[in-house]
């Protein structure tokens, strides 16, 4: 029975924080594996086949509307499935699919809390985003305020979200390209890093979404050939597939019921609090909504999203399950200790072998690798952007930039940001990196998204508001995070957490909106009056898109 | 936008009319997911045994259904506000640009 219960250091799974599994999942020490020659050939297929379009994407992107939003060209359905990509990271595939094979029921309390939040964002976000802005969430925060300070705070906030973001999937990637290909840390890293650049200066937000789109569809028909070989091999019926994990797995029945994920009501209320609201304050996700047409087409991406991220989700219980008899019982996939080789995190890995062979293992290789490089891409676009778009242009130039100048700054901090990826990646490569997600979905829920949403939705919002507010919600998520179990124990070693919770953000985001309000209405300024008469206007362009950025003609 | 054509959005009943209905849409369907979920969390965090007990005397249990409902029901929910905005929400939407034109 030892064999289900990978010593900690080499998953991380149980450790980390719940989020640690949406990106980076694999942590500690990692074995180099056996070169996998038929991963790399068809990862370079990949490479050289995205290395295409980015070619194609180069030609057409010429405006700044072309390389920080597609033209606006992107349809709801290409959206859908790109935003769907940018959310179905190699992590989640892996740590899903190993959470589900390790606790069974818990995994699936899991991705349900990643997937409930994009309702929210269609219902309440979506729409007037596309209708306020044009480039950056920054562009809509700072509608009606004043620009500087609510540009430096969105540019801070995502510039912060997107680096802890980019090290936890930087390093991800070089311990998962380790084990899947069998080559060094260090040069993984580094073409991964590479690549993204080459992507994304290049070829911008075309060719961003197209490498997402690509990587989003082989990896959902790569997970549905896994699931239907599951589904077949137990006669096609849940019970039967059930009845076969109960049979083998040490915890017998009890994976078909919740565990200890959710034993504190307060952590798991902040915790479903930062995966709902945090989504909606993620910058590159909130920027894919401006590569769409209109609102109509907004609201569609976010429809087909939903599905696809549901779908892809259900897969990952199915793998999961299928895993548990299909891997955890065949001696081929165990060491001589009886766990499973490269911890728990490879279940899904040795499943593609269990089900299709040697070939069709090296293809789920490739795709975990497409994967990483699609996310980063997304990731390192929305931070150029937040740089380029919202500090040079709108800060440092007072919104009179130079289109073409605009262009340079972003795909010189384009580079810079891969090579500080790159040495990031290495520097933090023994580091327990498991709180960085974390801490960037709660940065998110209460820094980015309360500002956002009060620009949107409250008249008195004042400029010291949102930037005072805002600023509060980010320093407490930080600080919180930092005294709590997470980092104060885990990465700091100390005896106990001098704050009790794993997730702040029923907390930070409480004071965010708290103080976000006290400023704005303690704010009698002349220029803050000024702000209250602009909402009108604000109101009916969200509502009607009148005036709104259109797509560019070409 | 100008002050003239403000002033034309702003006192036309249609664009009340789409205020109001595209508000209390997107109010009502956030409070169904936001009483779904975090039902859901609240009935682990104090009755985790409910989620436990077997379905029909096999090893499948209420759980399964249930998650499954709930990662159903955000699409579902989805379809429903696309539906009604990309069509009678965007016909209303429409007629309070083009009459906000003349």
């Amino acid at each position: 029975m030892k064999r289900w219960h990978t010593p900690l250091a080499a998953t991380g799974l149980a450790l980390a924080p719940a989020f640690a599994l949406a990106a980076g999942a694999i942590e500690g020490e990692v074995k180099q594996a056996a070169t996998n020659w038929h991963a790399i050939i068809m990862f370079f297929l990949f490479v050289a086949f995205t290395l295409g379009i980015t070619y194609w994407a180069a030609r057409r992107t010429k405006s700044a509307s072309d390389f920080y939003a597609a033209g606006g060209g992107i349809s709801g359905f290409q959206n859908g499935l790109a935003i769907a990509g940018d959310y179905m990271s190699a992590a989640s595939f892996l740590g899903i699919s190993a959470m589900v094979f390790d606790k069974g029921y818990d995994g699936l309390i899991y991705s349900i809390g990643f997937l409930v939040g994009w309702p929210v964002i269609l219902f309440l976000v979506a729409e007037r985003l596309r209708n306020l802005g044009k480039y950056t969430f920054a562009d809509v925060a700072s509608y009606r305020l004043k620009q500087t300070p609510v540009r430096i705070f969105a540019a801070t906030g995502t510039l912060v979200v997107v680096a802890l973001y980019l090290i936890a999937q930087m390093v991800g990637a070089g311990k998962l390209i380790q084990l899947l290909f069998g080559m060094n840390y260090t040069s993984a890293v580094v073409i991964v890093g590479v690549l993204m650049v080459l992507y994304v200066m290049f070829g911008g937000m075309l060719a961003t979404t197209w490498v997402q789109i690509i990587k989003a569809v082989i990896l959902l028909s790569g997970a549905s050939f896994m699931a239907i070989m599951v589904m077949q091999s137990a006669g096609f019926s849940f019970e039967g597939m059930f009845a076969k994990a109960v049979e083998v797995h040490p915890k017998a029945s009890e994976i078909m019921a919740p565990g200890g994920l959710v034993s504190n009501p307060i952590d798991a209320i902040s915790l479903g609090l930062a995966l709902m609201f945090g989504t909606a304050g993620l910058p590159h996700i909130l920027m894919r909504f401006f590569t769409v047409a209109d609102a109509r087409e907004a609201r569609k991406s976010v429809f087909y999203a939903t599905g696809f991220i549901g779908y892809f989700y259900i897969l990952t219980f199915i793998i999961g399950f299928g895993a548990i008899y299909l891997v955890g019982t065949n001696p081929s996939f165990l060491d001589p200790d009886g766990k499973i080789i490269g911890g728990n995190n490879m279940v899904a890995v040795h499943l593609a072998n269990a089900v299709g062979g040697d070939l069709f293992l090296g293809f789920i290789s490739a795709v975990a690798f497409a994967t990483i490089l699609a996310v980063v891409a997304g990731l390192t676009l929305s931070g150029a952007s937040a740089v380029s778009h919202d500090l040079y242009a709108s800060v440092i130039k007072k919104g009179k930039a130079n289109e073409a100048d605009e262009i340079r700054v972003s795909k010189l901090t384009t580079l810079a940001l891969g090579v500080i990826a790159i040495l990031l990646g290495i520097i933090f490569e023994k580091q327990n990196i498991a709180f960085m997600v974390g801490l960037a979905f709660s940065i998110a829920a209460s820094a980015n998204f309360p500002v956002l949403f009060l620009s949107m939705f409250w008249k008195g919002l004042t400029t010291r508001g949102a930037v005072l507010g805002g600023f509060i919600g980010l320093a407490s998520a930080v600080v919180l995070i930092v005294i709590g179990p997470t980092v104060w124990v885990d990465v700091l070693h100390n005896e106990a957490a001098l704050f009790p919770y794993k997730n702040p953000a029923i907390f930070s985001m409480t004071l965010a909106f708290v103080f976000t309000w006290l400023f704005s209405v303690l704010d009698s300024s002349r220029q803050a009056s000024d702000e209250k008469a602009k909402f009108e206007a604000q109101f009916v362009r969200s509502m009607t898109g009148i005036g709104a950025s259109g797509a560019s003609k070409h | 936008m100008n002050e003239e054509v403000l002033k034309r959005v702003q006192s036309n009943p249609k664009f009340l009319e789409l205020v109001h209905k595209k508000t209390s849409l997107g109010w009502t369907l956030t409070l169904v997911m936001l009483a779904i979920y975090y039902g859901f969390i609240l009935l682990l965090a104090f009755s985790p045994a409910t989620l436990g007990t077997p379905l029909g005397g096999g090893v499948m249990t209420v759980g399964i259904p249930v998650g499954v409902l709930i990662i159903v029901s955000a699409f579902v929910l989805t379809g429903v506000y696309v539906r009604r905005a990309n069509t009678e929400f965007d016909r209303l939407n429409q007629q309070i640009v083009e009459e906000a034109k003349q």
